[in-house]
């Protein structure tokens, strides 16, 4: 009997314990959506703030931060290193993203630019007659000694058809964040080496190279 | 043109493939007139690097004519130049620094994520060594598409001979490095294990930076002649205990210096060298690094760790409490070779270095998958196979 007894006070203390445990995790997992108090970027975040799918990539590259926001702010120039961007067109003060999407499709993008601030950042978002609802933007900031300068990459999307969608880019290889990382760092070849590293022997192999990306 | 082609584990074939072409404008078009097997082709041959498909041209130590030049292109049509098997852009932040073979642009952007995850940063390029560092074809062939010719191959003079400066492309610098990463000072004790290539040149930089004593240590009869003919004295590991013998020929204190130029496919009768043999042969990736074990345990307290041999995944039994312990230095990477080719061959130049004694065997391109064979199977004899496209192949017995 007293064993029960004890068991039984064992029980409510290691029930305690445990409500107390799950309270303080709770707290802690809301702490960490609310994000912490660290310097790091949000989006290096062990979990997201929202349920959007956020990406977030910075690469340094050795040009003036001048030149470079230049040449971002020229919109038409992206499709040159963005591999799944296959136009960017003006349509009155708005401009319409065409993207290839899993099995040949194409969404289109229709974005308006909501922040520009001359030589540091371009921000973006999606408006009405968006295929996806997203939003980017781009900073230029100063990299230490003759380093040239810090680009950093955000976006977030509202991932079509859900985490399913999200999975189904994956396998087609068009998963957002994998493509902005590898744009973000043809961006940063084109930049410093006026071209964009290749491993094709022929020029008809280098479209197949690109296909790679686009087909499978 | 015809080319060497990976097609599988100890299975590569001369065949026809594509001409390569100019794409972008700093390209150039090289002919080949000599391209050498690597040890580290060997890695690739025996299926222990990942990330190399069938078809894809090998070769990485080669040199030629320039044919065609790109509009950004520095070279000119009709000139020798020895290419680097490090391909760099010349304008990142790290080719800026002089570390090319850590080369931020070469390694295509949709090639860069098997390193990224391997290795936590995305390598360089190089030529003709599987798609993990590019998927570029490599030099064992007629032509070869050279990008970035503006920064990479250096023009040699027609007065030197193709066997003088081929090596130029890789295992000179290499081994140059080696000796430079050793950090050597005029008594040092330095030790080197592996006389292949880098090891017998790392061996020659070692004396050149006046290293007082130079010891070699392998069990190839052949390859300990070529390192005592250079100056060094030899270790057979078959016959000697090396620590012991080491210590002893270091007056009791170690060597100051110890070069590991054999890699992770390295011979050894450690009970854990057998164990990592069956890991690498089942696919577990552990490197053989009994060299390395023994180069670590060997190095004197506050000594000098210089790692030219090629590693690709992950060790095991690693002596990482001797390394704090006794506050060792350790240096290692692919070969910046950019950065020494201008001073090598001016010492190639001025006959403070000769690499020509390393060459055991000519072969006509042709005969290529002979020249694997051998190098892999004959180590003592078959020290070095330098291909040559142009040569007629010898006549049927």
């Amino acid at each position: 009997m007293t064993n029960d007894k004890q068991l039984g006070l064992a029980g409510t203390v290691a029930g305690l314990g445990l409500a107390i445990g799950g309270l303080a995790f709770g707290a802690f997992l809301s702490q960490r959506r609310k994000g912490g108090d660290d310097d790091a970027p949000f989006y290096t975040r062990k979990s997201p703030d929202s349920d959007d799918a956020v990406l977030g990539r910075t690469v340094t590259i050795r040009k003036p931060r001048a030149e470079l926001y230049a040449f971002w702010r020229d919109f038409g120039n992206l499709p040159r290193f963005m591999e799944n961007v296959e136009t960017i067109r003006k349509e009155g003060d708005h401009r319409v993203w065409v993207i290839k999407a899993p099995a040949r499709q194409t969404v289109e993008i229709k974005t308006e630019v909501c922040e520009d601030v001359e030589g540091k950042r371009i921000a973006w978002r999606s408006v009405e007659g968006s295929d996806i609802v997203t939003r980017g933007s781009v900073e230029f900031a100063d990299a230490p000694g003759d380093r040239g300068t810090r680009v950093s990459l955000v976006m977030s999307y509202d991932p079509p058809a859900g985490n399913l969608g999200r999975a189904i880019a994956k396998l087609f290889q068009r998963e957002p964040e994998v493509q902005a990382r590898h744009d973000l760092k043809r961006f940063k070849g084109l930049m410093e080496t006026g071209e964009i590293a290749t491993s094709a022997h022929r020029k008809e192999n280098t479209r197949a190279a690109k296909q790679q990306e686009k087909e499978t | 043109m015809r080319a060497l082609t990976w097609q599988g584990t100890h299975d590569v074939r001369v065949d026809t493939v594509d001409d390569p072409e100019i794409i972008n404008s700093r390209d150039a078009i090289i002919e080949v007139t000599s391209t050498a097997i690597c040890g580290s082709d060997l890695h690739l041959y025996d299926g222990v690097i990942p990330g190399v498909l069938p078809g894809d041209v090998l070769g990485h130590e080669f040199m030629g004519r320039v044919v065609e030049t790109g509009s950004d292109s520095t070279l000119e049509k009709g000139q020798r130049v020895v290419v680097p098997f490090t391909i760099s852009c010349g304008g990142c932040f790290h080719c800026q620094i002089q570390q090319f073979s850590a080369c931020e642009n070469s390694n295509p952007a949709e090639k860069q994520d098997m390193s990224a995850k391997l290795y936590g940063h995305s390598m360089a390029a190089l030529f003709g060594y599987s798609h993990m560092t590019g998927g570029y074809w490599g030099g064992q062939a007629e032509y070869v598409r050279v990008p970035y010719s503006d920064v990479g191959p250096i023009v040699v003079p027609d007065h030197l001979d193709d066997d003088k400066v081929l090596f130029l492309s890789d295992i000179l610098p290499t081994g140059w490095m080696a000796a430079e990463n050793a950090e050597i000072q005029p008594d040092d004790t330095v030790a080197v294990w592996g006389c292949g290539p880098v090891g017998l040149f790392a061996i020659q930089s070692a004396i050149v930076m006046r290293a007082s004593k130079v010891i070699a240590i392998d069990h190839y009869p052949n390859r300990l002649a070529l390192a005592k003919q250079l100056g060094a004295e030899v270790i057979d590991f078959r016959k000697t205990n090396v620590r012991e013998a080491l210590m002893e020929m270091s007056g009791g204190i170690g060597v100051d210096a110890v070069i590991d130029a054999v890699g992770m496919e390295s011979h050894g009768f450690a009970i854990d060298n057998m164990v990592d043999v069956v890991k690498q042969k089942v696919g577990m990736g552990a490197d053989r690094a009994s060299a390395l074990k023994q180069a670590i345990l060997a190095v004197r307290p506050g000594g000098r760790v210089s790692i030219p041999g090629v590693y690709g995944g992950m060790t095991d039994k690693f002596p990482l409490g001797a390394l704090m312990e006794k506050g060792l230095q350790i240096r290692s990477g692919q070969t910046h070779v950019q950065r020494y080719t201008k001073d090598l061959l001016e010492k190639i130049e001025d006959g403070t270095l000769d690499t020509t004694f390393l060459i055991s065997h000519r072969l006509p391109l042709e005969d290529a998958a002979r020249g694997y064979e051998c190098f892999r199977t004959e180590q003592d004899s078959w020290t070095k196979v330098v291909l040559k496209p142009g040569m007629d192949m010898p006549a049927a017995n």
